[in-house]
């Protein structure tokens, strides 16, 4: 529901990135997003398509590498992914259940392909 | 052929949110005046749960209540009848409050007199999680009617909680709301999470929703 919100900020920056680099157009723009993260792939390209219009982001396309989601043991230390439905479960390692969030919600803007 | 260029940008785009998030924590800090963020799905009682708060916690503390509401200014008017300083955000069909929203809507209260500002945040348990609010502390509301399984469906907000505050216990005769499988679900995303089951139409555990909060303040600014 928020992608609005963000693929808003997502222009404002590759715009400005954009004309810093004196590019006419941007043709791609690559982006790292967790998998915690409840943004759909495809609202948020039809949210871009939707906000780009008549911008130098016209028609950009967005690819949307997923990252994974790691949790880390507060008992050893010790890292590692879990899948979305298998969230926090215990410490693989020493079976602590004391875990905390190391990625997953994040939100990048790697590079952006521009002509 | 026209060459195709990349440019790096590396920057993670929530970064400006959570820059001024930080920012209000420490202004507020400053005046020693506590940000709570409530959360819940519509209608779990958000508004309900802080009208019991101004009643219990009114003369310890001098409370205001930012309201976020898609469209309307109902619940901002609950608030003020109590004689509380209420501002209305309407956020035009938005789904979240964010940091900004947040620093605007404290720029228009009487910050010098105020010990505690509470956000009743939009209705809905998905967007309100991803965006940092600069509160100090985050409640999620959960309401017996909505099910033990929201903890499956809806993780993220439960893992950027301090604590849970279970309503409508008055609901839950004759419910099939699994209370075990319901704690047990939360505490395996958040083990430090801390969970209260309140009725805000009996008033029944009311007090330990207080004194949570309470304790929580008492400990931010010691």
């Amino acid at each position: 529901m928020h992608e609005l919100a963000i693929m808003e900020r997502v222009l404002k920056t590759v715009l400005i990135h954009g004309e810093n680099n004196q590019a006419a157009k941007i043709v791609a723009i690559n982006l790292r997003v967790g998998e915690l993260s409840d943004l759909l792939d495809e609202w948020m390209q039809r949210y871009f398509d939707y906000l780009s219009k008549d911008t130098a982001a016209q028609g950009a396309v967005l690819k949307i590498e997923r990252t994974p989601i790691v949790c880390s043991c507060t008992s050893c230390n010790h890292s590692f992914t879990v899948s979305k439905d298998q969230l926090m479960r215990s410490c693989p390692r020493c079976g602590g259940d004391k875990l905390a969030l190391a990625a997953g919600r994040e939100f990048y803007i790697k590079d952006i392909e521009v002509m | 052929m026209t060459e195709i260029k990349l440019i790096e940008i590396r920057e993670e785009i929530l970064k400006d949110n959570l820059i001024q998030a930080d920012d209000i924590r420490a202004r507020l800090k400053g005046k020693k005046i506590f940000l709570l963020n409530l959360m819940s799905s519509p209608g779990s009682g958000k508004t309900s749960l802080i009208l019991k708060t101004i009643s219990a916690l009114g003369s310890a503390f001098r409370i205001a209540v930012i309201e976020g509401d898609i469209e309307s200014v109902v619940d901002a008017e609950r608030v003020a009848k109590t004689g509380t300083p209420a501002v209305q955000l309407r956020t035009g069909g938005a789904c979240h409050l964010d940091a900004p929203m947040i620093d605007s809507a404290l720029n228009k209260l009487p910050l010098d007199d105020l010990d505690l500002v509470i956000i009743e945040n939009v209705g809905n348990l998905v967007c309100p999680a991803e965006f940092d609010t600069g509160a100090m502390a985050s409640g999620v509301i959960l309401s017996i009617p909505e099910g033990d399984d929201k903890p499956l469906k809806y993780p993220l907000i439960f893992t950027t909680c301090q604590i849970v505050i279970i309503n409508k216990m008055d609901y839950l005769e004759g419910s099939d709301f699994d209370l075990d499988a319901f704690r047990q679900r939360v505490r395996r995303l958040n083990p430090q999470i801390r969970i209260i089951e309140v009725s805000c139409k009996t008033g029944s555990g009311l007090e330990s929703w207080t004194s949570w909060l309470r304790d929580t303040i008492e400990a931010e600014f010691r």
